[in-house]
């Protein structure tokens, strides 16, 4: 087990490094000069032999990506183009806005998906089961952008019942929970619908294994038997889940951002592109990357913990 | 221990799917969407109205009427042109992207399956890691130095494609290599291409077609996505995202260009979804994973 | 040994229960008609198919939900079960009849200890915790798993095959029931662990007096351990009498050839191992007279068009064919 761990733990670290290495690459591999390409055309000569030289570009690539690895290592982005301020300053003022986004998606969908599922898998193809599968479809197709824009449009602005923009007063809760409704729920729609099929597909394939039958055969009521036997087992695959779905939720914030116009990682990106501050792009993907790779790796390491017979083929 | 190949579908199989999806309510629904949405876009520049890049200033911002049956936009280009055009234009980001990722997918995948281990280990390092990034986030990071294109969004749909395709590919692959007939086809002399070729391909192809239909919804919203970011296909282009933009930025104004920018694309991802769900379910139950 | 009426503990009477297909109404269990005696144990032998594990899933309550008991009763203890609630029913699960199956494998919770799966199947009992770990315990102790007090904490995957079916023993015995169903149990097991399970089992019936309704087609393992054999084919009861009138006097042509084509049985050697040709009936469409019929070869007219009555042929000893109606010998 221990071993297990150790070796996940490796890998998620190995996959990091690449990633960074591939980040930083990419702007060696696009034709044209590096200090051009982040300064923009307008760049004169000077300005682009400053940044040259600030940012180590003149080393040889090896001893730059060495330099940025280690950089990294200590918390060190690199810096703003623009405004001198450290990348990682920018980037972590931000992330907190998005990770409360994300962490209110989850909650709203794993709240409603699981008991959803768990119906559904009990009341197997009875009209609300197949209406559920349909919609459960129907809302993991939905670009959550769209779902955005929709209830932007039907609840903000037509009915007004939340608000349209940003995150709400700072220091205030309740705003900042208003705040939140509307983006969370269209985050987290397509989930409900994708983890009411988990749940719904895992309860069935427990409920039909044996040990349940056993469980069944010696009297124990039929709540002990679904809750203690068969949703314990039937969660696993859940939390799997949840780590791999950092990853679409972290693009998702993203659209969410800007529909809403909400401060976080996604806002950053996209305003960084658009005043081309290369640096600071890179710096969050980075942050969202690395956030992705903890997360899957968290939820594999939990997931093996969980489950018994995972860890018995561990040994 | 050998695993089940995946029988090659029977002559007359593709009849008996289609009476099969006749039956199923979603499935024909799928079709038939995915029927229009397709004519649509190849007949496009037949059945525009007007032009779709042609602005109208004296026009703009109109409800929708008998002249402009979606309304114009603010700068009065006529929307059910570029929502036809948008169509097209999805398709083809589709089209191209998923194609590239499966021929990609397909043959790294067979190699990672059937070549050396270290190889097999170097590609799967390489899969994970692009995997390891957020779509959206590595798309983002891409435009960031590129610019935007729809080049650009093709080519990042296929990177990031490829490692889904390739380990099905090799997970097919690595069941099947072990199998006894491959195992004599090789003991009497038979090259690897000629395996991978004649044994391997046509028993993965089937799955993967599947799998790759399933991909065409979440590929054509990652375009609109871009597109409506600003990030995709370059103005005055339409795009289904495109007009989206244009309804957020005037959603106070009128409802009109999220509704008719929206309604195509939900229609059109949900008529993929359906119809792929059915053909899955009629052609590889197994891919199933909730019944 | 013939059962006294009022000493039976499970009595079956004229049993069908039909499985609603796509393929039409397949009938599994036709008219089934058996008796368990108090303290005694009963063989279910057949083919796989013949509807062995319909009949016990039927006196369980188990049934699959496509399954439709068309008629009869199951009287235990003198109350018909197809008559109770599902409530009532399951009081009696795990506590008047306990049950223990074929896999040892998958039947118990991955998940979850073994100390608690048997402290869990005690909930009925008012006493503490403390108190149904001991008799955990003392079960396992008794079913032959060593150590057991320290091995309440493991999981069921830490034990072998032949340990975990213990284990499922000492569950199913625990609330010292009145029948046991036993579905198979040893049919996973190599031949070595076979005989011990047997074995203990045996001891434990002897000891507690429970009866026990066992199913296999390992017809060795039957002879060994029951009184009473029931022989099914095809969904119906060819032939019942105590074991030593069915392995040595087999009337019904179907049991005959069963105990024939035994591989254990066949003393000379021989090339080819004998078969009994043909198939079973398709159970969507089963034909008009007996079951057996084109499969036997001492059908006559009368087998093909109506089905043959229970012939009672002494001593508690019946069988399903015409042809023993005719007083003539098998």
């Amino acid at each position: 087990m221990f071993l297990y761990i150790v070796k996940r733990v490796g890998l998620g670290a190995v996959i990091i490094v690449i990633a960074i290495v591939l980040l930083y690459g990419m702007i060696h591999l696009i034709p044209g000069d590096p200090a051009s390409i982040i300064l923009g055309p307008r760049a004169t000569p000077e300005l682009r032999a400053a940044l040259a030289a600030k940012m180590g570009l003149d080393k040889p690539f090896p001893v730059q990506i060495a330099t940025f690895l280690v950089d990294v290592a200590r918390g060190d982005l690199g810096t703003d183009v623009f405004s001198n301020r450290p990348v990682a300053e920018i980037v972590f003022s931000q992330l907190p806005h998005t990770l409360a986004l994300i962490i209110a998606a989850i909650t709203w969908a794993m709240a409603i998906g699981i008991p959803l599922g768990c119906y559904s898998a009990l009341h197997r193809n009875t009209m609300i089961d197949k209406i559920t599968g349909v919609i459960s479809v129907g809302c993991i197709t939905l670009p959550s952008f769209l779902v955005a824009l929709y209830a932007l449009l039907v609840f903000a602005v037509w009915l007004k019942w939340f608000p349209a923009i940003g995150a709400g007063r700072t220091g205030d809760l309740a705003s900042q929970a208003r705040h939140l409704v509307l983006p969370a729920f269209a985050i987290g729609l397509g989930w409900v619908g994708y983890i009411a099929r988990l749940v719904r597909a895992s309860m069935l394939e427990v409920l039909a294994e044996n040990h349940v039958r056993t469980a069944r055969a010696f009297g124990l009521p039929e709540r002990v038997v679904i809750f203690r036997y068969v949703l314990r087992l039937a969660i696993l695959p859940t939390v799997t889940v949840i780590g791999i779905g950092i990853g679409f939720l972290l693009s998702a914030a993203v659209f969410i951002e800007v529909v809403f116009a909400r401060p976080g990682i996604g806002k950053l990106i996209i305003d960084s592109i658009t005043t081309r501050n290369y640096p600071v792009v890179m710096g969050a993907v980075l942050a969202s990357t690395v956030l992705f790779v903890v997360s899957t790796t968290l939820s594999d390491i939990v997931n093996a913990i969980l489950d018994p017979r995972i860890r018995s083929s561990l040994r | 221990m050998t695993a089940a190949a995946i029988p090659p579908a029977p002559d007359g199989a593709i009849r008996g799917a289609l009476r099969r999806l006749a039956r199923d309510p979603l499935g024909s629904a799928g079709l038939a969407i995915v029927v229009v949405v397709v004519l649509s876009a190849l007949l496009a520049d037949l059945i525009v109205p007007y032009d779709p890049i042609a602005m109208n200033i004296r026009d703009r911002m109109q409800e929708p009427s008998l002249n402009h049956i979606l309304g114009t936009d603010q700068l009065g280009r006529d929307t059910l042109s570029r929502v036809i055009m948008g169509g097209r234009i999805a398709l083809e980001v589709a089209l191209f992207s998923i194609g590239g990722a499966l021929s990609v997918g397909l043959a790294l995948g067979m190699v990672a399956g059937f070549g050396p281990r270290w190889l097999d280990n170097a590609l799967i390092l390489l899969f994970d890691t692009v995997r390891s990034f957020p779509t959206v986030m590595f798309a983002l990071a891409i435009v960031a130095l590129v610019g935007p294109s729809l080049r650009t969004i093709i080519a990042v749909i296929i990177v990031t494609s490829i490692p889904i395709y390739g380990r099905v590919v090799r997970t097919q692959t690595l069941a099947i290599r072990n199998n006894e007939y491959i195992l004599a086809e090789r003991a009497m002399g038979a090259s690897m291409a000629r395996v991978l070729a004649v044994h391997i391909l046509p028993n993965v192809i089937g799955p993967l077609l599947i799998l790759a239909s399933m991909d065409i919804p979440g590929v054509i919203a990652f375009e609109a996505g871009l597109s409506f970011l600003g990030l995709g296909v370059k103005p005055p282009t339409p795009s289904w995202g495109t007009i989206l933009a244009d309804g957020l930025a005037l959603v106070r104004n009128t409802p009109w260009l999220i509704v008719a920018g929206g309604i195509p694309l939900i229609l059109t991802t949900l008529g993929f979804t359906f119809l792929g769900e059915s053909l899955r379910d009629i052609f590889d139950p197994k891919l199933r994973k909730d019944l | 040994m013939s059962a006294a009426a009022g000493d039976t503990v499970l009595e079956i009477r004229d049993l069908t229960v039909v499985f609603r297909t796509e393929r039409g109404r397949l009938k599994a269990l036709d008219r089934v008609a058996l008796d368990v005696p108090r303290g005694g144990i009963v063989g279910i032998v057949g083919e796989s198919g013949c509807g062995k594990s319909t009949l016990i899933s039927a006196v369980i309550r188990l049934l699959a939900a496509n399954a439709e008991i068309e008629s009869g009763t199951i009287d235990f203890e003198g109350r018909d079960l197809l008559t109770l609630s599902e409530d009532a029913m399951r009081r009696l699960r795990g506590d008047r009849i306990s049950m223990i199956f074929q896999d040892p494998m998958t039947a118990l919770n991955p998940v979850l200890s073994i100390g608690r799966q048997m402290t869990d199947i005690q909930y009925r009992e008012r006493i503490g915790g403390a108190e149904k770990r001991r008799r955990a315990v003392a079960m396992l102790d008794r079913v032959g798993i060593p150590d057991a007090a320290a091995r309440l904490g493991a999981h069921p995957h830490a034990f072998s095959g032949g340990m975990r079916q213990r284990i499922a023993i000492a569950m199913a015995l625990m609330a010292e029931p009145a029948l046991l169903i036993a579905d198979e149990p040893t049919t996973a097991l190599d031949a070595t662990l076979e005989v011990q399970i047997i074995h203990l089992l045996r001891a434990l019936q002897r000891d507690t007096q429970c009866s026990i309704l066992f199913v296999s087609h390992h017809l060795g393992v039957v002879a060994e351990l029951c009184d009473r054999v029931v022989v099914m084919y095809a969904g119906t009861v060819v032939e019942q009498g105590d074991v030593r009138q069915i392995f040595h006097h087999a009337r019904h042509p179907y049991a005959h050839k069963l105990l024939e084509c035994d591989p254990a049985r066949i003393a000379q050697r021989t090339r080819g191992l004998p078969t009994i040709p043909g198939d079973i009936p398709d159970l969507a469409r089963p034909p008009p007279g007996c079951i057996f019929a084109d499969r036997c070869d001492r059908a006559i007219e009368r087998c093909r068009a109506t089905p043959p009555p229970e012939i009672d042929l002494g001593d508690g000893h019946r069988a399903r064919c015409h042809r023993l109606d005719e007083g003539t010998e098998a």
